[in-house]
């Protein structure tokens, strides 16, 4: 019995430690994005990273994903003989929900373990203590650029996941289904408003801090050679991924 | 110069520093011996700020460092260099980008000038046309050069050495004995190493200082470390396994 309470007091302790180190390098990072000198080549660097080189990804995974659920959505609706609302359907549930939550997802996947990687990395290899040794502050170097970047590229991934999910629904619809090409876009226009788009955009807005938060603050503290590399690597796509669905559902009920 | 005055640390349970005293005299080259895992690189992180005390005081001339904030630190730290065991380069970077770091993260000099003071650098660490090299295409005592040019491009006041010839053959660590001399000769640096090399040490200390079970248990010149009939001083220099230090 003591025992077992004894490991959930440490348990405790440890997720009390990392959200109060995780918010005090959240503090810092905002506090030094607004304090010049800015380093625009380290944030754009970030930005390609984060951005351009997850294109492909977020391609193939918003473009499957919007034919699946043209293909669902139209089984299903066709049993009350509502297939017109196939476009409206995949649109929406690509704008509100599924574009900015598998964008998060897969760039997690992808980006943030390897943001984890390289700051575990450095971290081990006494690349971090040699920025601080040389008066640059690491928060300021690593962590800015990339939270700047996740905070940026996030939704501008998620307007790309959502525009190919959209297009290849209508692939699916029109072209496998036969759905009329007029009514199939015309309904989605209609049903679509500017709201819905801007609710996913503000999730994948703070699914990028998150992602880049997490994957930063794994990496920096990372401890106990390659082991430990992988360790930040792993526990930043968990914790990520997790954190991102709890907001997901988070924000959803507030947006409802 | 800097004066380190009961300092203590501990990790959990284990006591790494147990009330060290040191002073460090300008322009001369320190190094502190002692065993693996006595807490040599913990002392030089205090030294630099890496690591914050749990008591004690580090002086340098009249500033107690450890009370600074670390905005105030960094101003500090600019006044040192440091290259660290595995010479920490960027992995990200080519030497030139490496060792030119420190000039464009704290001075306004242009590219050109950067690229004439790195090449300076590098030549003083005996390193010719190595600019646009990465760091994993380097050797170990390579790395090392490219790491104290890395610590002296900013002319700095004070420069730590943390086990500077770790990993490296005789030879290549003599040469980095040489170069050490050398550098300090031409720079009138104060050098602070941390190693448990006894001929590399006896070849360029000034001052020996031995850290044994969290304190400096003696200290002083080369022969007069050689002289010292501290039985655990002995032991460590003549590198003995029987003695009052037990192995395991």
């Amino acid at each position: 019995m003591r025992r077992q309470l004894e490991s959930i007091g440490r348990y405790s302790e440890d997720v009390v430690t990392t959200a109060g180190q995780m918010a005090i390098m959240l503090a810092s990072a905002f506090l030094y994005a607004f304090t010049p000198p800015i380093k625009f080549r380290n944030i754009f660097k970030q930005m390609e990273f984060v951005g351009v080189q997850s294109l492909f990804v977020v391609i193939l995974t918003g473009s499957f994903t919007g034919m699946v659920l043209a293909l669902q959505s139209y089984n299903a609706l066709k049993r009350f003989g509502a297939e017109s609302l196939v476009g409206p359907t995949v649109a929406l549930s690509m704008a509100r929900e599924l574009g900015p939550v598998l964008t998060g997802l897969m760039v997690t996947g992808r980006a943030g373990s390897a943001m984890a990687t390289e700051l575990g990395t450095m971290r081990v290899t006494e690349q971090i203590d040699a920025l601080f040794a040389m008066a640059v502050n690491p928060i300021r170097y690593l962590v800015v650029p990339r939270v700047i970047a996740g905070i940026l590229m996030f939704p501008v991934l998620t307007i790309v996941t959502d525009f190919v999910g959209v297009i290849g629904g209508y692939a699916v619809g029109v072209k496998l289904l036969g759905i009329n090409p007029g009514i199939y876009i015309g309904r989605t226009v209609d049903f679509v408003q500017m709201d819905d788009i801007v609710t996913g955009l503000t999730k994948s807005l703070v699914f990028g801090l998150i992602t880049s938060l997490v994957a930063c603050y794994n990496g920096f503290y990372a401890t106990g050679g390659a082991e430990g590399v992988g360790r930040a690597a792993t526990s930043s796509v968990v914790m990520g991924s997790i954190m991102i669905l709890i907001s997901d559902y988070l924000m959803s009920s507030f947006a409802v | 110069m800097i004066k380190i005055i009961n300092l203590r640390k501990s990790f959990g349970d284990k006591k790494v520093l147990d009330g060290v005293n040191l002073e460090i005299e300008r322009g001369k080259i320190t190094v502190i011996i002692g065993r693996s895992g006595e807490g040599k690189s913990v002392l030089i992180k205090h030294i630099i700020g890496l690591l914050k005390p749990d008591e004690g005081a580090v002086f340098l001339e009249d500033q107690d460092l450890t009370s600074l904030r670390d905005r105030d630190f960094n101003e500090v730290r600019k006044r040192f260099g440091m290259l660290f065991q595995g010479a920490a380069l960027f992995d990200s970077m080519t030497v030139a980008g490496n060792v030119g770091f420190p000039l464009k993260e704290h001075t306004d000099l242009n590219d050109e000038d950067i690229g004439k003071i790195v090449t300076d650098k590098l030549h003083r660490v005996g390193l010719v046309d190595v600019e646009e090299m990465m760091p994993s295409d380097l050797s170990g005592g390579m790395k090392k050069r490219v790491g104290l040019a890395r610590a002296i491009v900013m002319d700095p006041e004070i420069v730590l050495f943390d086990e500077p010839t770790t990993g490296l053959d005789p030879i290549m660590s003599d040469s980095i004995a040489d170069l050490v001399l050398d550098t300090q000769k031409a720079l009138k640096t104060t050098y602070i190493l941390i190693t448990h090399d006894i001929p590399f040490t006896y070849k360029i200390a000034d001052k020996i200082a031995m850290l044994h079970e969290g304190r400096i248990i003696e200290e002083g010149s080369v022969e007069e470390m050689k002289a010292n009939p501290n039985p655990i001083l002995r032991q460590f220099l003549e590198g003995r396994a029987e003695g009052p230090i037990k192995v395991f």
